[in-house]
């Protein structure tokens, strides 16, 4: 290796394409790439001849941190993935766990996550849409958008006791159970949604300056999106209806009534359409959840993950030893290894975890979306504009965290 | 994945190893270094599975063929995923690059790489991800301590 180091990333355009084009970094920091990413681009005047990106600027060793805590402990760490849609998270890891254990969740719990996961989505979906649409100048859709994804960030606050990392999911159940007249506000604001995200639809679709700037733009054909290892809003916007929670089926999602949005030749508008009609969809998915939502406790009765209630700790001792072994040595979960996948916002969130028996885990790997999809974004940025890596970049939604974990 | 399909693919692919088994209902290989190109292949070609998911690796220090190189894969026709494992030992940790199949090997082989210093034979870019030039050692191996610290990178002009 060389020992001045030219860059601590090496770009891989040394001799350029031709004498006249000039290679520029955009990034790590930069107001457009919403996220610290590093696009090194080879321009001929404004075209894009080529793009290298590179992450890792918010490598923070998550993986490494996880094999040093208790299979209980990472879920605050968790959720720091993708904090955007963190719930999603939990839900996913907390799945894995379970499902290395042999526990089957209670029917509440189960119902209360597919309604949680949903309102995930729908708050990652208006953040992508809204800052997206902000970078266009459409500072007033950005402002509908953000106002109603602040009503549902406090609403969750008043949940789960955080506005963005909830920590909220736990092995075998939830935290808590709703609060009063939660559901009465959650139809609230939900009607509220749909007032703005009309006048969003009603300001934008067939806006000719928003139009311009995303038919056509950024496109990627079904074979590269399958072959770069897209999923979710990408692989469905070139018009693939592949969707986890309709394919293979987890939490309560087979017993719901939904559709897949696609889209048509996988362009930033198909993108942004996409997601907009994903956001319909979440919203009539959980309208029926809380239709179906039974009553019963959200804990499994297990001891090998579930905490005794306070009351019990202080007052009978196999209890406070139950509470005192599973904060110290951590939940018993048995040797094995599984790869547990849920949809998440932004497309297939695989946990693979090994376990070698014990209370810590072996092994956490994450498969990111975010991650996969970086290295499918030269493919869309290529041959395009300079402008155009904007828009391109804010439709593919990388989350840092996520990606670089 | 319909049972037939499965049971097809289980019969169908038996590496040198011996045939599949069924972890949390996921088909998984266990494959030598030199099956696991050509069986990506036949995976891809005469399967459909054409996502390539994911790939990592586990360090057991312990054994002679230390490092279990991970793959998985999921085919939207059979809506089924699949695991492949690989073991290498330390002194020849490479196993072949998918880059010619797949799209996605480059920048998943490039993280594998980083974190555990697997070489992937055939993908000639596995400059750093999420590491950087200049990073000694490769931080998910079971001997790196968490807490050691790094050379300061000089400044650059």
């Amino acid at each position: 290796m060389d020992t001045a180091y030219p860059n601590p990333v090496r770009s891989i355009f040394e001799p350029a394409l031709h004498d006249d084009s000039v290679i520029v970094n955009i990034g790590p920091s930069h107001p457009a790439t919403h996220g610290t990413v590093q696009i090194i681009a080879e321009l001929d005047g404004e075209r894009v001849l080529r793009t290298d990106v590179h992450c890792g600027y918010l490598h923070r060793g998550f993986e490494k941190e996880c094999e040093d805590h208790t299979w209980h402990n990472l879920i605050p760490y968790v959720d720091r993935l993708n904090y955007v849609s963190a719930l999603v998270n939990d839900f996913a890891y907390c799945d894995g766990v379970e499902r290395l254990m042999g526990i089957e969740i209670t029917p509440r719990c189960r119902y209360l996550r597919t309604l949680l996961s949903e309102y995930s989505r729908l708050v990652d979906h208006l953040t992508c849409i809204a800052a997206g649409l902000m970078e266009m100048g459409a500072m007033t859709a950005f402002l509908y958008l953000v106002m109603i994804r602040d009503y549902m960030y406090e609403h969750l606050a008043a949940l789960t006791g955080a506005r963005v990392t909830y920590t909220y999911g736990r092995i075998g159940g939830l935290a808590r159970d709703l609060p009063d007249g939660w559901l009465v506000r959650l139809e609230e604001i939900l009607v509220q949604y749909e007032e703005f995200v009309g006048r969003v639809h009603a300001l934008v679709d067939r806006n000719r300056i928003f139009i311009d700037r995303l038919r056509g733009v950024g496109t990627i054909s079904t074979a590269d999106a399958l072959s770069f290892g897209c999923t979710g809003p990408i692989l469905r916007s070139t018009g693939v209806p592949r969707d986890l929670r309709k394919d293979t089926p987890y939490l309560a999602y087979a017993e719901l009534d939904f559709d897949v949005p696609v889209g048509i030749q996988g362009d930033n508008y198909d993108r942004y359409f996409v997601r907009m009609r994903e956001m319909d969809e979440s919203v009539y998915m959980m309208r029926q959840l809380v239709q179906m939502l039974p009553a019963g406790p959200i804990n499994v009765d297990d001891r090998r993950c579930t905490f005794p209630e306070k009351h019990l700790v202080y007052s009978e001792i196999e209890s406070l030893i139950n509470h005192f072994k599973l904060v110290m040595d951590g939940p018993a979960v048995p040797p094995g290894e599984v790869y547990c996948a849920h949809e998440a916002p932004n497309g297939e969130l695989g946990f693979y975890l090994v376990s070698t028996g014990g209370g810590v885990p072996y092994k956490v790997h994450v498969r990111s979306p975010s991650f996969v999809h970086m290295g499918a974004a030269s493919r869309m940025l290529d041959g395009g504009q300079l402008a155009d890596i904007v828009p391109t970049f804010g439709s593919i939604n990388m989350i840092g965290g996520e990606c670089d974990r | 994945m319909a049972a037939t399909d499965l049971d097809m693919l289980r019969e169908r692919i038996v590496p040198a190893a011996g045939p599949a088994t069924v972890s949390h209902g996921m088909l998984a290989f266990q494959l030598a270094p030199a099956e696991l190109v050509p069986t990506v292949r036949r995976l891809r070609d005469e399967f459909a599975f054409d996502i390539f998911l994911d790939v990592t690796a586990v360090d057991w220090p312990a054994d002679a063929l230390r490092f279990e190189v991970v793959h998985h894969f999921y085919s939207t026709r059979h809506r089924a995923r699949v695991r492949l494992k690989t073991r290498v030992a330390e002194s020849d940790a490479v196993v072949g690059s998918l880059v010619g199949l797949y799209g996605s090997a480059a920048f998943m082989e490039r993280e594998c790489h980083d974190m555990y210093g697997i070489g992937f034979r055939g993908n000639f870019d596995l400059r750093p991800i999420l590491l950087y030039e200049g990073f000694v050692g490769h931080p998910l191996r079971k001997d790196y301590p968490k807490r050691r610290e790094q050379p300061l990178v000089p400044y650059r002009n």
